[in-house]
């Protein structure tokens, strides 16, 4: 029988074991959206297409799994293009399946047309503009296994409509062929076997995680290391969650807000093993202060990422889980006690710390939330100060339990990738961490997850204006303030009230001590309004053109003296 | 150091804006690129030349990797290699210099594939040595339009940048 290749597509979806879509229906995309009507896949209707685009991200960053989201041609696509760059940087398998004119019509300018797989280009792993509805199912198939193999990322699918409504026999392919993609996931036996060796002479190594340890389930792997070699870790934002918090050779974040003792710690040990991390800018900050006494062993599954920013000694490529698994054989059990007494004493000397004094301090919001909430709670936020301080100050020991717009750092991430997440893992509480201004960016989003009955709890850190960027006009711009400031004031627990959650404003400490434990646990969604102190800056702070060890804040001491 | 780069890609549509955005948003310079079908008609064949130390030919090399659609990137610059360009140029010749140009075109082995009223459009190929030095030589006369195709490479002997012969057609069953 002959089905239309938008209902082949909507199949091929089922094949896939894809069971929630996020999307905004359009002109171009009409058929797919009729065939939705004869699948058990629940659509979620979203308030604007980038918030369909968090919403898969959040969703398969939870999950594990694709996430897939559909948009109608020009604008509904080009609205997707901030969720898609996000997916991107983070490595985040995802689907995009955007309406396309009719292939008569593509090149004529027509109306709602856009060219995006030209858009798309330099921000999806692979994208597909289907001329033939016969290969339909084949770039399908290809693209969920492009999307989350190898380094994961997001591909575009895009449909013109005529190519939609064209009849095909649909057989879902079982074998693609893709000469030009062949990831390595066994690392060269070699440099296993050498790794081991550095490893095992290293009297003081680190561990740097990234997000590739999420991805690649490489977790218990990573503990195992950790333990053998006794190698304290630190964590990328990406990373955090993928070795225990509570665990005392974890170090917290490292990089240009990490605290003082990873930083120290990677700048004094004589081996860092990098695992599926990539020497951002955020975390290197300067290339020769990095590190600068250790052996680097640099383990990732994209070859791209080795020697790109920092030169490493030992590249193995690999799939994390994989390669790990064939060192740890080769480990036997360290101490390196000097090295755990030295770190130990810049956890003691050089803590995070913050002033009590004054008005409500966002780091004891943060504090609180991490005393109260469950281990397997989802915790995201959105970029700014904000997201530091939840990354500073809350623990996560679970993978897959910190959420966070990181290489790209998008604003308005918070809201839909916590509805995404929330529908992955409805049994699990999902707390957002997130500023007044991200809020305001897709808080549109509030009637999708009314819409869906989402107990999220939102917990605003309310300091009336755009705090990191002021926080960088008084390091950078000698406190010219410009555009930092909303004259507006938004009252927040009404908003939430709005789209009928509970809502509540906090002023002090106290206030917040004695409802967090309700709010927590309350079955219904929450909106807490926390008005901070507007003058709080994120520390420890590296400024620019400084190595990693020379951070301000916490403490004045020279890192040397201890 | 110029590098040649043989890159063997799929004969996808947008294949070469892949590659020529991949260049340009990552800050890598392009001397020359020439792209055409090989013997097997669902693959491509590019030879860029790119400018670079070997750390900026690595990141070159894998970033063109990530791409879905290359197969295979050989950098043939250390082996022994043939590689020719041509270039068509139309040069002013006026009555008087006519027997000058075409003595050149002679020592050159070049071909005169047309013939105006005051210009003659020669045709050269060889490698960049010899069709700069042609340049060189016509230039005096007054060069009215030049145009080449970029390099193509290909290695001596036995050995081949090619290993198409083992695709095989989407499964489409």
């Amino acid at each position: 029988m002959e089905i239309t290749a938008a209902e082949a597509l909507v199949r091929c979806l089922e094949q896939e074991n894809v069971e929630l879509v996020f999307g905004y229906p359009g002109g171009a995309i009409l058929p797919v959206y009729d065939a939705f009507n004869n699948s058990t896949i629940k659509h979620i209707l979203v308030r604007h297409e980038q918030g369909a685009a968090h919403m898969a991200d959040g969703y398969a960053r939870v999950t594990g799994k694709v996430g897939v989201c559909l948009a109608t041609s020009g604008p509904g696509a080009t609205n997707l293009v901030t969720g898609i760059a996000n997916a991107y940087m983070d490595s985040v398998p995802m689907v995009v399946i955007t309406g396309q004119v009719p292939t008569t019509q593509v090149g004529t300018d027509a109306f709602q047309e856009v060219d995006i797989t030209g858009i798309t280009l330099p921000i999806t792993k692979h994208n597909f503009l289907v001329k033939d509805p016969k290969q339909l199912s084949v770039i399908v198939k290809k693209a969920f296994h492009l999307a989350s193999t190898g380094r994961p990322g997001p591909v575009l699918i895009d449909l013109p409509k005529d190519v939609a409504l064209s009849k095909i026999k649909f057989k879902y392919p079982k074998n693609i062929n893709l000469p030009g993609y062949k990831p390595t996931y066994k690392g060269h036996s070699a440099m296993v076997q050498q790794a081991g060796k550095i490893m095992m002479k290293s009297e003081r190594p680190v561990i740097y995680a990234g997000g590739g340890v999420r991805i690649s389930g490489a977790a218990p792997e990573l503990l195992q290391l950790a333990e053998t070699l006794s190698a304290p870790v630190t964590h990328t934002l990406m990373g955090l969650g993928c070795f225990p918090g509570d665990h005392p050779l974890f170090l917290g974040m490292l990089g240009l807000h990490g605290t003082r003792y990873a930083n120290q710690a990677v700048t004094e040990c004589d081996c860092l093993i990098a695992v599926g991390a990539r020497f951002d800018d955020r975390v290197v900050t300067k290339i020769s202060g990095f590190a600068p006494e250790a052996r680097i062993i640099h383990i990732d599954i994209d070859p791209a990422e080795i020697g790109k920013n920092v030169t490493t000694h030992l590249p193995i490529v690999g799939d994390l889980k994989t390669v790990l698994g064939a060192i740890l054989p080769n480990l036997e059990k360290k101490d390196n006690s000097r090295w755990l007494k030295r770190v130990c004493r810049m956890k003691e000397e050089f803590p995070l710390s913050y002033s009590q004094e004054g008005r409500l301090k966002p780091q004891f919001v943060c504090e609180k939330l991490n005393e109260l909430k469950e281990d397997n709670a989802i915790v995201v936020t959105d970029v700014g100060q904000h997201q530091m301080w939840a990354a500073l100050y809350m623990r996560f020991n679970e993978p897959r339990c910190f959420i966070s717009s990181g290489g790209l750092g998008a604003m308005g991430f918070c809201l839909p990738a916590a509805i995404g997440a929330k529908m992955g893992a409805p049994e699990r509480n999902v707390i957002m961490v997130i500023g007044d201004a991200g809020l305001q960016m897709t808080m549109q989003e509030l009637g999708t997850a009314a819409e869906q009955k989402l107990p999220l709890k939102i917990f605003v850190l309310n300091n009336n204006r755009l705090g990191m960027v002021r926080q960088l006009q008084e390091f950078y711009c000698d406190k010219r303030y410009i555009s930092v400031d909303f004259e507006f004031n938004l009252d927040f627990a009404a908003l939430g009230r709005l789209y009928g959650m509970e809502g509540y404003t906090i002023n002090t400490p106290e206030q917040l001590t004695e409802l967090l434990p309700q709010i927590l646990t309350s079955p219904a969604p929450v909106i807490v309004d926390c008005i901070i102190d507007r003058e709080e800056n994120v520390y420890p702070m590296v400024l620019n053109g400084s190595a990693i060890s020379e951070a301000i804040g916490s403490g004045k001491r020279r890192m040397e003296d201890i | 150091m110029a590098h040649t780069l043989a890159v063997l890609v799929e004969n996808n549509p947008g294949v070469l804006a892949r590659v020529a955005g991949l260049f340009s948003r990552r800050g890598f310079n392009i001397d020359s690129l020439a792209v055409g079908r090989t013997d097997n008609p669902a693959v491509s064949r590019m030879t860029i030349v790119v400018e670079g130390d070997d750390r900026y030919l690595e990141q070159v090399n894998k970033q063109l990797h990530k791409l879905v659609d290359v197969i295979k990137i050989s950098d043939i610059t250390k082996d022994a290699y043939v590689d020719r360009e041509l270039v068509l140029i139309k040069v002013h010749a006026e009555a008087a210099k006519r027997a000058e140009i075409m003595q050149l075109v002679d020592i050159f082995r070049a071909r005169i594939v047309d013939v105006g009223l005051k210009t003659l459009t020669v045709e050269v190929t060889g490698n960049e040595g010899k069709i700069t030095a042609f340049e060189d030589s016509l230039r005096p006369f007054g060069i009215k339009e030049l145009v080449r195709t970029g390099k193509i490479a290909m290695l001596r002997g036995f050995k081949s940048s090619s290993k198409s012969n083992s695709h095989k057609e989407e499964d489409e069953s």
